[in-house]
């Protein structure tokens, strides 16, 4: 008995610690899909994010000081995105391709001439990281408490404020917003930027509070899986949480179910089941599990007509 | 999609401004963010272009090298512009490429005991073009009746393929005794000739490089790839869809057929990567070996302007920027081989979403009045 609550406890300790940068991620990408504007760049900003997290903490000694470079970082690719797709109507789901492609690249070219490690950044020590709260086996550090407000906070701004009002409108229809004398720049970039910083956290919370450090490529697909959980959750803030912890369910009992032999079953392949967030999407998207659609004026660049 | 230019700024500029001019300045546009890196990591450009440009050119071999990752790219290219002029957005080239070479690696790991080499590496060639077509065809499929995305589909089929490969060569088709994840070696017969063989029974002496036969099969595609699109009234239909997808139904075009077709050739496009990395160079089923072509190819696509001719420049380029890159990074440690990917990012960016930035300068110097 006491052996199984153990095991249920540790599982979802785990389940929220792989989930916390899928909420954040998620939550940043739903401010930016709501508005019109795709986002394939989720990996691309929490990539560059942690990479300039962990470069700073480890320069400056400071936790902090990490979460704001990341907060910095992904801003810096948020407005490169918003001056693409919102200023100079480019394709936005090129442009996120290319922020991937861009982080990719220049983590580990600026991480090798700073640090020579081959892309890496030294280990941090324990005072630049951020560390566990009230408890230390669960690992509930500061974002993981950002990341579970977070869901509210995304909830209430969309759902209950003039601007979350506005928000909406923007990414069905803009040409309304546009002729009720609302800027559509101004919103989407609003949005844009409210995604940057929720992506900077999710990056800021792999290098230098999940792991103690920045890995080349160490997004590993989080971005494209947020991307999954806000389809999933039929981009609304509650459901799209909901998605990230099955997610990170999923993530968390593939370690555990690693040569186990399932009654009935026999063993699972740890590949199926870390492909699983990805062919549930795309049953989902196929319409066999209800149907997702996404803000009308999604990647459609918006042109004043006068 | 990207190729379609935004209404507002359709004011005229010469055809030779728009298709000479334009591109080349969003390239600059691109290098001398290249450039502005360089100097932030401390690295002399002009030097490392010296050391790049020997590292690519600077004997038989470095050519080879170049002209053999130059292959991959025109395969992706190829393989992305012509979901392009259909009008869709095939992110898939990566996942699709993989699978191409499952089912290059299984036909000759089957067959490799009963065929003669020429068979074989024919049949090899068309199962890697079929498996990468069918695993284009389920998104294509997916987008033409069940109205999802491409973009998320062919994305999402990416880390599909990744997961089934891994757990196919780990359990299934890794060799017996092996401690690497790897099939067993392809029977000598089933090697695609090296150029270095072939020009020396022509008598002209190259030094060994990986640079195989399917680079000849990349320019065939090409060739191909421009009859189908400009010469075929199936070519014509797709690039009328790509245009304007309602004209293209009143002309009595199936729109989830031309989907289909668009798709499936893309997805047998990058299965070219497999010939070229299998059957030329590994001579096995390994993991990874896509490395990254197919998300290149989006670039080679943006700035060969999805025309055959231009994707064959563009990849040469690039294949000189990955074999250059690679012996730059020997001379100057902190020039890594990611410049290269960087380089593909910017690329992208300035080709493909900022696209349009250079044109109010150029509008400027040689707009004609509307």
């Amino acid at each position: 008995m006491e052996e199984t609550l153990t095991f249920i406890t540790l599982t979802l300790a785990a389940t929220l610690r792989v989930a916390t940068p899928l909420v954040l991620c998620a939550m940043g990408g739903l401010f930016s899909e709501k508005s019109g504007i795709i986002d394939v760049g989720l990996e691309g900003k929490m990539l560059m994010a942690a990479f300039f997290a962990a470069a700073t903490a480890s320069l400056t000694g400071s936790a902090w000081a990490g979460v704001v470079a990341a907060i910095v970082a992904a801003e810096a690719l948020a407005l490169l995105h918003g001056f693409a797709c919102i200023t100079h109507r480019g394709n936005q789901v090129v442009s996120g391709i290319a922020l991937n492609i861009l982080a990719a690249g220049l983590t580990v070219v600026l991480g090798t001439a700073w640090f020579a490690r081959g892309g890496q950044t030294p280990p941090l020590g324990d005072g630049e990281r951020l560390k566990p709260i009230f408890f230390p086996v669960a690992g509930d550090n500061v974002l993981v408490y950002v990341a579970l407000l977070s869901v509210p906070f995304t909830w209430w701004l969309i759902a209950r404020t003039r601007f979350g009002l506005r928000l909406r409108a923007v990414g069905e229809m803009p040409l309304a917003v546009d002729a009720a004398g609302v800027s559509v720049a101004w919103l989407r970039y609003r949005a844009v930027l409210l995604c940057g910083l929720f992506s900077g956290l999710a990056g800021a919370y792999l290098s230098i509070a999940q792991n103690a450090g920045f890995s080349r490529d160490m997004t590993a697909g989080q971005g494209f899986i947020a991307l999954a959980a806000i389809i999933f959750g039929k981009w609304r803030p509650f459901p799209a949480f909901g998605a990230c912890l099955v997610f990170g369910l999923l993530d968390a009992v593939a370690i555990r179910l690693q040569g186990v032999k399932v009654p009935g079953v026999g063993e699972v392949p740890v590949q199926l089941i870390q492909a699983l967030p990805y062919l549930l999407t795309l049953f989902l998207l196929a319409g066999f599990i209800g149907n997702a659609v996404a803000p009308k004026a999604a990647g459609v660049p918006y042109e004043k007509e006068h | 999609m990207s190729l379609v230019v935004p209404r507002s700024v359709r004011r005229p500029l010469p055809r030779w401004v728009e298709i000479g001019v334009l591109p080349l300045v969003n390239v600059a546009l691109a290098f001398l963010v290249v450039g502005i890196i360089a100097r932030i990591i401390g690295v002399d450009s002009f030097h490392a272009l010296k050391l790049l440009l020997v590292g690519a050119f600077g004997s038989s071999e470095s050519i080879g090298y170049t002209l053999y990752y130059a292959t991959n790219f025109i395969f992706t290219g190829l393989a992305v512009a012509v979901a392009f002029h259909a009008g869709l957005f095939n992110i898939g080239g990566e996942g699709q490429a993989y699978i191409g070479g499952l089912g290059c690696g299984l036909a000759v790991l089957a067959l490799d005991r009963y065929l003669p080499g020429p068979l074989l590496i024919l049949l090899a060639i068309l199962a890697a073009a079929a498996f990468g077509a069918a695993w284009a065809a389920v998104p294509a499929w997916m987008q033409a009746w069940r109205g999802s995305h491409i973009v998320i589909t062919t994305i999402m089929f990416n880390f599909v393929a990744s997961a089934l490969m891994v757990y196919l060569m780990v359990n299934v088709l890794i060799a017996p005794g092996s401690m690497t994840p790897q099939s067993r070696g392809f029977a000598d017969s089933a090697s695609l000739p090296s150029m270095q063989a072939v020009l020396k029974s022509i008598g002209i002496a190259v030094a060994p490089s990986a640079l195989n036969l399917a680079f000849v099969l990349a320019l065939l595609s090409s060739v191909a790839v421009w009859i189908f699109l400009w010469r075929t009234s199936w070519g014509y239909a797709l690039r009328t869809m790509g245009h304007n997808a309602e004209a293209a139904i009143y002309a009595g075009t199936s729109i989830r057929r031309m989907t289909m077709l668009a798709m499936c050739l893309s997805g047998a496009l990058a299965g070219g990567v497999a010939v070229n990395e299998l059957l030329g160079v590994h001579h096995r089923i390994v993991l990874d070996f896509p490395a990254g072509y197919g998300f290149a190819g989006i670039a080679v696509a943006l700035m060969g302007r999805s025309h055959p001719l231009g994707i064959v420049l563009a990849a040469l380029l690039f294949g000189a920027l990955q074999q250059g890159g690679a012996e730059l990074s020997f001379e100057i440690p902190a020039m890594t081989r990611e410049m290269v990917v960087v380089i593909q990012g910017l690329v992208i960016l300035f080709c493909g979403a900022l696209a349009h930035l250079p044109r109010p300068w150029l509008q400027a110097l040689f707009g004609r009045r509307g």
